[in-house]
C-alpha cells in the first residue's frame, strides 16, 4: 500500500447543512480528513452521524435542501492545461451541475452505492450502462468500449461476461449485481473509489466475496477507497485508516490498529465494548451506551456525545465543543479528556 | 435492570421539550392537520368550499328573490354592477334598468339608468323562509335597502323567462353540491365495503368483485345514463328524480374507490402491525375496523374529495343534456341549459355564469383533495 | 434449563412450506418454491434457539409457521400448552388456534412497521389484553403501566404515539406488547437488525433479562452471527429450506461439523485488525429454493463434496449428543471454527 506525502483528497472543515422549514440540520458540522493514494480509508458511525452526507458532498450530489456552507474539498490531480505537474482543485467551489465536476465523477472519483438494485436502471442492460459510463469519459468507440466493459466484468469475477453485458440488472443475483456495480465504478480507472455501505444489504458470504474483490482490485490498481460502514468488523478487515463520526463531527481518527486496540474517545471505546462478537463469551450482559442518538434537530450543546458519555466533565463538555487534535503520532481525537482546544466559532 | 431511557429527542431547553410533548401526544389526525395547514392553496380552497356549503345550508339567506318567479317583461336583463361610492360617500347601489323595445328587431333592450339607483345593503328583510326546517326568518344577505322599491337588483341578470339568476344560482348550488356529496357518500360506503373485503380476504371473493368492477368500468357511461334516466317515470316529483339520479351516479362511481381501497388493504395486510394484531387474537372484523380502515381513512377522504367534482360534473352534464335533474328543479346543469344555443351565448353571456361556478367548485375540491392527500401521505407510501 | 417433564416446549417434525408457482390464465401450478423443506427441531422450555442462515434459507418462513401466522403445507408442530397438553399447532383450524395464541407471540424486525402509527402506546400494548378478555379499562391501564416499566419505558408515555420514539424504544414497545399476554414461547424475528449498533446491546440485554425473569423460551431468527452467539443457547443453521446443523452455541461456533457452517463462520469479519477473517471465499451463489440442486443442496459449492453428495440428500442425524448434522462426510472432515478470544 503506497502512501505519498501529499494526500489525494483533503477535506478541510467541511460543513453541510440542510435548511428545512422546521430548522437547520447540521448533517456535517466541521469534518476534516485526508485520504492518500492507494489507501483504504474507513468511515464508521451510526445513523445520523453524517458519513453518507460527507461523501455525497465530495461528489457534490447532496440533495436539496442540503448545501455545503463551509470548508474545502481539495482533490489533487495533474494540471489540465498540459504544463505537467499537479494542482489542487477545490470541489466545494465548483458548480454542482457543471462540466468540471461531471468530468471528475466517474473518471477520477467513482461511487459504489449501497443499494445495487437502485443504482442500475431496470430499463437498460448493464452493458448499456457500463458502456455509457466509459464513453462519457474516454474518447473511444462503441466497440472498444464494449470490449473494455467485458474485461471489467471479467476482472470482477462475473462468469460469462459477454452474455451478462446484455442482461438486465434484475436478472442477476445480489452478489453478481454488486460485482457489476463495482465493474461500472472501476471502468474508468478512478483514483478514488467511494464505497457507501456496499455490503450492508448482502449476505455474509456474499459480503466476504465482495470485500475480497475490493481488496484485490485496490491492490492491482492502487486506487484509494473511502469505505463507509456501520459494521466495525468490516472496517477492521478492510481499512488501514479509520475515522469515527457521531452527529456530524469527527470523534476520532487514526490507524486501524490504534483505533481498535488503543481507542481514545469514550464513544469509540463504548462502541467497541458493546458489540456482540463471535469470539466473545456468550450470554453475558453487554456493556451498553445509555440513551439513544438524539434527533438531528436537537443536537446537544458542546460535545455531541456528552449526554451519553460516562467520562464527561460537567461544565466543560456540555458547554464547549472539542476540536480534533493530535494525540500521538497519527491519531487525532475530539475530546477534552486529552486536550483543551475548542472548535472556533 | 431498566436502562436509563432518554427520549429520542434530548430536550435542550424548556420550549423544545414542551413542543416535543405536543408532538408526541399528537394523534395522526393532528399531524395531518398541521401538515395540511402549511399548504396555503389547499386551505384557501377549503374556505371556498365552506362558503359553498354555507349556501347549501341556507340558500334562501343568500338569494333575494323567488327563484321561480317568472316575468316575461323582465327577460334578459344584463348584470347590474355594484358601485360602492357616489357623491355622498360609501353608498353601494346598483343602477336600475329601463327597458325599451327596439322598434326594428322588436327585442327588449335594457339600459342601465345611472340616475335611478337602487341602494343595496347587507342583512335586509325580504321574503320569509325556513332555515333547515327549524325556524323561520326573513333576513337575506344582500338586497335593496327598500324592500318595496319597484326596481329589483339583479346581480347576475335574468334569463329568458325573467327569473333572477343570482337567486337561481343559490338554489342550483344547493342541488348540485348536495348531489355530489350524497352520491360520493353512497359510493364511498359501497366502495370501501366491497374493495375492503376484496383486498382483505382475497381468493375467490376478490376475483368475483374485481370482475364486477371491470364489467362496470367497461360499460360506456352516457348510454347507461340515457337508459337509466329514460327509465325514470316522467311524472315523478323532482325530488324523487334527484334521489334516483344520485343513486344511479353512485352505482357507477364506486368502482374507482373500491380499487384504491383494495390496493391499500392488500398492502396493509403485509404490514407487521397487522400480523401482530392477528397473533394477539383479533378477529377479522376488529382488524378491518380498528386497524385497516383507520389506516386508510386519509386515502378514503382524499379519494372521495377528488370524486365529488367528478359527480358534480356528471350531474351537470346529465342535466345539461336534459337527462338528469329536470326543470322546475334547479341545478347548475339546468341553469346551463338556458345557455345551450349560440344566440343566447351571444346576446346574454351572463347566463353562462354557472359554468364559471362549476369550474371554481371543481378546482376547489381538487386542490383541497390534493392537499389532504399530500398531508396524509407525504411520502406516498 | 430443561422442561418440567422432559418433553420439549416445542417439537417441530418434518415441517414443509411450499409456495406454488402459478403460470398462465388458469393459474396452473408448474412448480413450488420450497421455502421450508422437511425441517425438524425442538426447543426446550426456558432456552433460546437461534435460527440462522442467509437470504432465502427459510428461517423467516419457519418462524412464521411456528406461530401460525401462515399455515404449513405439511408436518407437525407439537406444542406443550400451559395445561401440560401436547397439541399439534399445524393441525388446528383458526377457531381452535385462537385460545392458544396468547402462549406464542412474536417480536418483529422493523420497529417502524410493527406498531400501528395511529394508536398510542396504551392502545398498542393494551390491545392483546383487551382482545383476550380484560375489558376493564382501569385494570388494563395498570397492566400496561407495569409492562412499560418492565421493558424500561416510563409509564407516563402511555398517551404518546409511536412517531415520538426512536427505533430502540419502539422495539421495547413491541416487546411489551408481545409480553402482555404472558406467552411461553416468543419468536424474535431479527429484532435488532434494524437498530443502531449502540442500541442493539441494550435490547439484547433486555431480552436476556426478561428471559430470566419470566422463564421465556425464545426462537431467535438472525443473520448476524455475533448477535446469535451472544444470546442463544443452541443454534440451528438453515440452507435453502433445510437444516444443515444444530448444536449448542459454543460447539457450533468452535467445532462446526458442516462445511456450510464453517464457511459462514469463516466469512464473518471480526472487529480486530490483527485477526484475519472474512477472507475465505465460498464460490458460487445461493441456489433458488424453486430449483434446488440434486442430492445435498450444498454440494455445488462444497469443498468436500463427494459423489454421494451429488445423488443422495443427507439425513439430519445426531453425530454427537445434542449435535445434529446433515452431511454424508461429517465424520471424516476436519473443519476450522472460530477461536475463542
Amino acid at each position: 500500500m503506497n502512501t505519498q506525502n501529499a494526500p489525494l483528497l483533503s477535506v478541510r472543515d467541511l460543513k453541510t447543512y440542510f435548511l428545512m422549514d422546521e430548522g437547520v440540520v447540521k448533517a456535517v458540522d466541521g469534518v476534516s480528513f485526508d485520504v492518500h493514494a492507494g489507501q483504504i480509508f474507513g468511515i464508521v458511525g451510526e445513523s445520523g452521524c453524517g458519513k453518507s452526507v460527507t461523501v455525497k458532498s465530495v461528489l457534490r450530489i447532496v440533495e436539496a435542501p442540503g448545501k455545503i456552507v463551509h470548508g474545502q474539498i481539495l482533490l489533487r490531480r495533474s494540471r489540465q492545461d498540459g504544463t505537467g505537474g499537479e494542482e489542487e482543485l477545490d470541489l466545494a467551489r465548483l458548480d454542482a451541475h457543471g462540466q468540471e465536476i461531471r468530468s471528475i465523477r466517474g473518471a477520477q472519483i467513482a461511487l459504489i452505492p449501497q443499494e445495487p438494485m437502485a443504482s442500475f436502471s431496470p430499463l437498460h442492460t448493464i452493458g448499456n450502462q457500463i458502456i455509457e459510463t466509459i464513453m462519457l469519459h474516454q474518447s473511444i468507440g462503441k466497440k472498444a468500449a464494449r470490449n473494455l466493459a467485458c474485461d471489467m466484468l471479467k476482472d470482477v469475477g462475473v462468469p460469462m461476461p459477454e452474455r451478462r453485458l446484455d442482461e438486465y440488472s434484475w436478472q442477476l443475483s445480489g452478489g453478481l449485481r454488486q460485482r457489476a456495480i463495482i465493474a461500472m465504478a472501476l471502468s474508468c480507472n478512478p483514483r478514488l473509489l467511494i464505497a457507501d455501505e456496499p455490503t450492508t444489504a448482502v449476505d455474509v458470504t456474499t459480503q466476504a466475496q465482495v470485500l475480497r474483490l475490493l481488496r484485490q482490485l485496490q491492490q492491482e490498481r492502487n486506487s484509494a477507497i473511502i469505505f463507509i460502514t456501520h459494521d466495525l468488523g468490516v472496517i477492521a478487515q478492510m481499512a488501514s485508516f479509520v475515522m469515527v463520526m457521531y452527529l456530524g463531527l469527527v470523534m476520532e481518527q487514526g490507524p486501524v490498529d490504534e483505533i481498535f486496540h488503543a481507542p481514545k474517545h469514550p464513544y469509540t471505546q463504548a462502541l467497541l465494548r458493546s458489540i456482540p462478537s463471535v469470539s466473545s463469551q456468550p450470554r453475558v450482559s453487554l456493556p451498553t451506551i445509555s440513551g439513544s442518538i438524539p434527533h438531528p434537530f436537537n443536537k446537544p450543546l458542546g460535545c455531541p456525545f456528552h449526554p451519553r458519555c460516562v467520562k464527561r466533565i460537567p461544565g466543560r463538555c456540555d458547554a464547549r465543543t472539542p476540536a480534533l487534535q493530535a494525540v500521538g503520532e497519527k491519531q487525532r481525537v475530539s475530546c477534552f479528556l486529552y486536550h483543551d482546544v475548542e472548535v472556533s466559532e | 435492570m431498566a436502562d436509563e431511557i432518554h427520549d429520542a429527542t434530548a430536550p435542550s431547553s424548556e420550549t423544545s421539550s414542551r413542543d416535543e410533548d405536543r408532538v408526541s401526544v399528537a394523534s395522526n389526525w393532528k399531524l395531518v392537520w398541521w401538515r395540511f395547514r402549511k399548504n396555503r392553496l389547499a386551505v384557501a380552497s377549503t374556505i371556498v368550499l365552506l362558503m359553498f356549503y354555507a349556501v347549501v345550508l341556507v340558500p334562501d339567506f343568500f338569494s333575494n328573490q323567488d327563484p321561480e318567479a317568472t316575468e316575461a317583461a323582465l327577460a334578459f336583463i344584463p348584470v347590474q354592477r355594484i358601485s360602492f361610492f357616489d357623491k355622498t360617500g360609501f353608498n353601494p347601489s346598483v343602477p336600475d334598468v329601463v327597458g325599451k323595445r327596439n322598434p326594428i328587431t322588436l327585442k327588449m333592450e335594457w339600459v342601465h339608468d345611472e340616475t335611478l339607483r337602487i341602494p343595496i345593503t347587507l342583512f335586509v328583510r325580504g321574503y320569509k323562509y325556513e332555515v333547515l326546517y327549524l325556524f323561520e326568518t326573513d333576513i337575506h344577505l344582500i338586497d335593496a335597502k327598500d324592500p318595496k322599491s319597484k326596481g329589483r337588483p339583479h346581480f347576475l341578470g335574468t334569463d329568458r323567462l325573467g327569473r333572477d339568476q343570482w337567486s337561481r344560482m343559490m338554489f342550483g348550488t344547493r342541488t348540485s353540491m348536495t348531489v355530489g356529496l350524497v352520491a360520493v357518500a353512497l359510493s364511498t360506503i359501497l366502495g370501501v365495503f366491497l374493495g375492503g373485503i376484496s383486498g382483505y380476504f382475497g381468493g375467490w371473493i376478490d376475483m368475483v368483485i374485481q370482475r364486477v368492477i371491470e364489467l362496470l368500468q367497461s360499460l360506456p357511461t352516457i348510454p347507461i345514463w340515457l337508459m337509466m334516466t329514460a327509465a325514470l317515470p316522467q311524472d315523478w316529483h323532482p325530488e324523487r328524480v334527484f334521489l334516483a339520479i344520485t343513486i344511479i351516479l353512485a352505482f357507477i362511481g364506486w368502482t374507482t374507490l373500491a380499487r384504491e381501497i383494495r390496493g391499500r388493504f392488500l398492502s396493509l395486510r403485509e404490514e407487521d402491525f397487522i400480523l401482530a394484531a392477528e397473533l394477539a387474537g383479533c378477529s377479522h372484523l376488529r382488524i378491518i375496523l380498528r386497524h385497516m380502515v383507520p389506516a386508510s381513512t386519509s386515502h378514503i377522504i382524499a379519494a372521495s374529495t377528488l370524486a365529488i367534482p367528478v359527480m358534480i360534473i356528471s350531474e351537470t352534464s346529465l342535466s345539461f343534456l336534459g337527462l338528469g335533474i329536470r326543470p322546475p328543479a334547479i341545478s347548475w346543469g339546468v341553469l346551463l341549459q338556458e345557455a345551450q344555443n349560440i344566440q343566447t351565448v351571444a346576446l346574454a353571456p351572463w347566463l353562462m355564469a354557472p359554468g364559471l361556478v362549476v369550474i371554481i367548485a371543481v378546482l376547489a375540491f381538487n386542490l383541497a383533495g390534493d392537499g389532504l392527500r399530500d398531508a396524509a401521505d407525504p411520502y406516498g407510501h | 434449563m430443561t422442561s418440567a417433564n422432559n418433553t420439549p416446549l416445542l417439537e417441530v417434525r418434518n415441517l414443509r412450506k411450499y409456495f406454488p408457482i402459478q403460470k398462465g390464465f388458469l393459474k396452473k401450478t408448474i412448480g413450488n418454491v420450497r421455502a421450508v423443506d422437511d425441517v425438524s427441531f425442538f426447543v426446550e422450555e426456558g432456552e433460546t434457539l437461534g435460527l440462522v442462515g442467509e437470504s432465502g434459507c427459510g428461517k423467516t418462513t419457519t418462524s412464521r409457521c411456528v406461530v401460525r401466522a401462515i399455515a404449513p403445507s405439511s408436518g407437525q408442530m407439537l406444542f406443550r400448552t400451559g395445561e401440560g397438553q401436547m397439541v399439534d399447532l399445524a393441525a388446528l383450524d383458526r377457531a381452535a388456534l385462537r385460545p392458544l395464541r396468547p402462549q406464542m407471540q412474536m417480536i418483529f424486525q422493523d420497529p417502524y412497521a410493527s406498531l400501528n402509527p395511529r394508536m398510542n402506546l396504551f392502545e398498542i400494548v393494551g390491545e392483546p389484553l383487551l382482545v383476550n378478555g380484560l375489558v376493564n379499562r382501569k385494570q388494563r391501564t395498570d397492566q400496561v403501566a407495569e409492562l412499560l416499566q418492565l421493558v424500561g419505558m416510563r409509564p407516563e408515555y402511555m398517551q404518546r404515539f409511536p412517531h415520538a420514539f426512536s427505533g430502540g424504544q419502539r422495539q421495547r414497545i413491541g416487546i411489551a406488547r408481545a409480553l402482555s399476554v404472558h406467552p411461553r414461547l416468543v419468536v424474535a424475528d431479527e429484532p435488532v437488525s434494524a437498530l443502531d449498533v449502540s442500541v442493539q446491546a441494550q435490547i439484547l440485554n433486555l431480552l436476556l433479562d426478561l428471559q430470566k425473569r419470566l422463564n421465556l423460551t425464545y426462537i431467535f431468527v438472525a443473520h448476524n452471527l455475533g448477535v446469535v452467539k451472544h444470546i442463544c443457547d443452541r443454534v440451528a443453521v438453515m440452507y435453502v429450506g433445510k437444516l444443515v446443523e444444530m448444536a449448542k452455541t459454543g460447539e457450533l461456533f468452535h467445532q462446526p461439523r458442516h462445511p456450510y457452517t464453517a464457511a459462514l463462520m469463516a466469512a464473518v469479519p471480526v472487529a480486530d485488525p490483527r485477526v484475519q477473517s472474512g477472507n475465505v471465499e465460498l464460490k458460487g451463489e445461493v441456489p433458488s429454493p424453486a430449483n434446488p440442486p440434486s442430492g445435498c443442496y450444498f454440494h455445488p459449492r462444497c469443498a468436500y463434496a463427494a459423489e454421494v453428495c451429488r445423488t443422495q440428500p443427507p439425513d439430519f442425524r445426531e453425530i454427537n449428543p445434542g449435535h445434529f448434522v446433515a452431511c454424508h462426510r461429517a465424520e471424516e472432515i476436519e473443519l476450522p471454527g472460530i477461536s475463542l478470544k
